[in-house]
């Protein structure tokens, strides 16, 4: 008999998502994760004595309580976890800011409907049709089409500055390609941001790392921290268990990978001729001795571009400040006491970060902070909130790639998905950022899909 | 095993997957799917919570079967009787 009938590579969303499905319905499962602290991406950690979030701006996909057939209800349901464990504040309202064009958008689409029939007047039926045909695309496919949202855009929207301000918007929220998005993620991602909403966990993401955690651990499911896998061990097709750093090896008769897909081939030792994701964000978070919202700061997130055309690609820079998101935590609840924080993130290009001599690495990070923040205030996107900042933190895409070994630091992956999960090997199954499910909402649902499809449902 | 004990052990499992669903008016002929907004992540969990607790196994074919209350009881009465369900 294997050790476990399933192990999961990985502790953050997806992984914890999967463990939690097939560890309530008696699977004997095993989380393996390369570090002591669970979340992945989504982690938090301390510095001076400050708790900080590693990722989080918002959680996608909010509706209000009792709405049942959406994303979020549903994953809450299959985990099994009542919805105030993870103590939701909706945003009041965030925006998209371009030069001389700002839209404000809630938890509920009127708002930027008007926003956009007084901004953009002549676009107001072609965007009226666009959310009529996102509500009735199919997006639960598993193999959809790719297709060009650029082009498909066209059909709706004439103006290229209210696409680009919408495009701005989606695309930082989870879109692994440059340029263009396919146009089943753009729908998946719309609906997330604009048709549900956002909100924030108080506490922030450790309130649903805990939750979750929780849960994995009341169902018996075990948890092996601070031990990376350093291959799978794969004969007839087949991972038959996965190999420690330590050199000890696990048997299993399932395997769920959210490493990413090519990390995930590189680990069976097969060739892959998947597209390696090349977007990477730099981050910096200052934190503030007043609320942003005391010196007229108010918006929850702001997605904003000062150029005449949005493009969303890796610079030729270190970061490219000149298109971002700025996130203020404490925005979404006023009651929620917190240390006045500003977040914010600017395209960044991993090779750059990765090839910096390690004497200059510091220097570069501080700088980038200092050119970001400058970059906004400089474009009205923010008050002078800079005598105000008491501590500065960043990570860079060089963090992100040692942190959670994705190829080029790309957050959101490789541009190629596997919706289906499936690998070359017949019992390894791909989950989070590579099936497909991008953000928070997005990696916890692509481990329980893949864990109903291929362990649950395959039993039966 | 009367219907009604069938029906219960149903309507308790739907109570587990689904707790904000509300279950005190539930119309045994008529399918649950349209009186509760179950979806097919709910359907998989009801059958997954059978095999859980009554070791009865519900293959994807036999899902409709699951359909309403009343076809739930005509399925699943003599299954299980066959495994010795004490309800
Ligand atoms: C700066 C930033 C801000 C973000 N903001 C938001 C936000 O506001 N809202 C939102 O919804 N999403 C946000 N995201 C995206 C979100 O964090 C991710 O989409 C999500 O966390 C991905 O989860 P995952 O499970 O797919 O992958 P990961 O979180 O990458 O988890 C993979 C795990 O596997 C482990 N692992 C990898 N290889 C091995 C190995 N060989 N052995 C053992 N363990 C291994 C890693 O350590 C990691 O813990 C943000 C991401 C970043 C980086």
């Amino acid at each position: 008999m294997s050790d476990y009938d399933v192990i999961i590579v990985g502790a953050g969303m997806s992984g914890l998502a999967a463990g939690i499905r097939l560890a309530m319905f008696d699977r004997r499962v095993c989380i393996v994760e390369q570090h002591d602290q669970f979340g992945g991406l989504n982690s938090f950690y301390t510095r001076n004595g400050r708790l900080f979030d590693v990722g989080l701006h918002a959680l996608t996909n909010y509706v209000p309580d009792g709405v049942r057939a959406a994303p979020l209800p549903k994953l809450l349901r299959q985990l099994r976890i009542p919805r105030d464990e993870w103590n939701l504040a909706p945003q009041r309202f965030s925006e998209i800011h371009f030069p001389d064009r700002r839209l404000r958008f809630g938890n509920e689409i009127g708002l930027l409907t008007e926003e956009i029939a007084r901004e953009f007047p002549a676009q107001i039926d072609g965007f009226l049709r666009l959310v009529q045909a996102i509500h009735e695309y199919d997006d639960t496919r598993l193999n959809p089409p790719k297709q060009s949202t650029r082009v498909i855009l066209a059909d709706y929207l004439t103006d290229p500055v209210l696409t680009d301000m919408i495009l701005c918007a989606v695309m930082y929220y989870g879109n692994p390609q440059p340029r263009d998005i396919d146009w089943t993620a753009f729908v998946i991602l719309f609906k997330s941001i604009f048709l549900e909403g956002l909100c924030r966990p108080r506490g922030g993401v450790r309130t649903i790392i805990r939750s979750l955690v929780k849960r994995f651990r009341e169902c018996r499911g075990v948890f092996r921290m601070g031990c990376a896998v350093q291959s799978f061990a794969v004969s007839d097709r087949r991972v038959q268990g996965v190999v420690l750093e330590n050199g000890a090896v696990l048997t299993a008769d399932v395997v769920l990978s959210s490493a990413g897909y090519p990390e995930t081939m590189q680990l069976c030792h097969e060739t892959s001729a998947q597209i390696e994701g090349r977007l990477s964000f730099f981050e910096s978070i200052f934190v503030l001795n007043v609320q942003p919202s005391e010196h007229g700061h108010k918006a929850a997130i702001v997605f904003f571009n000062d150029n005449d055309r949005f493009t969303y690609d890796k610079p030729d820079d270190l970061i490219d400040p000149s298109s971002g998101v700025i996130c203020c935590p404490n925005n979404f609840d006023e009651t929620e006491t917190i240390e006045g924080m500003i977040r914010l993130t600017s395209l960044a290009d991993y090779d750059r970060w990765a090839n910096l001599p390690p004497a200059k690495y510091a220097s570069a990070r501080q700088d980038c902070c200092q050119r970001a923040l400058s970059r906004v205030i400089q474009a009205g996107l923010l008050p002078d909130i800079q005598p105000h900042v008491v501590f500065v933190d960043s990570f860079t895409p060089k963090t992100i790639r040692d942190f959670t070994r994705h190829i080029n630091g790309a957050v959101y992956g490789s541009p190629d998905k596997h919706r289906d999960g499936k690998t070359p090997l017949e019992n390894l199954f791909v989950i989070g950022t590579d099936q497909g499910y991008l953000g928070i909402v997005g990696s916890l649902l692509s481990g329980i899909t893949i864990a109903n499809l291929h362990v649950l449902s395959a039993d039966l | 095993m009367t219907d009604e004990q069938v029906k219960k052990a149903v309507l308790d499992i739907i109570a587990i997957v689904s707790p904000d669903a509300d279950l005190s008016n539930i119309d045994p002929a008529v399918r649950l799917r349209d009186q509760l907004e179950l979806d097919s992540m709910d359907f998989l969990d009801i059958v997954m919570e059978l095999r859980k607790r009554f070791k009865v196994e519900v293959p994807k074919e036999d899902y409709m079967q699951l359909a309403s209350l009343d076809s739930c009881v005509a399925y699943l009465k003599p299954k299980f009787e066959t495994a010795g369900v004490r309800l």
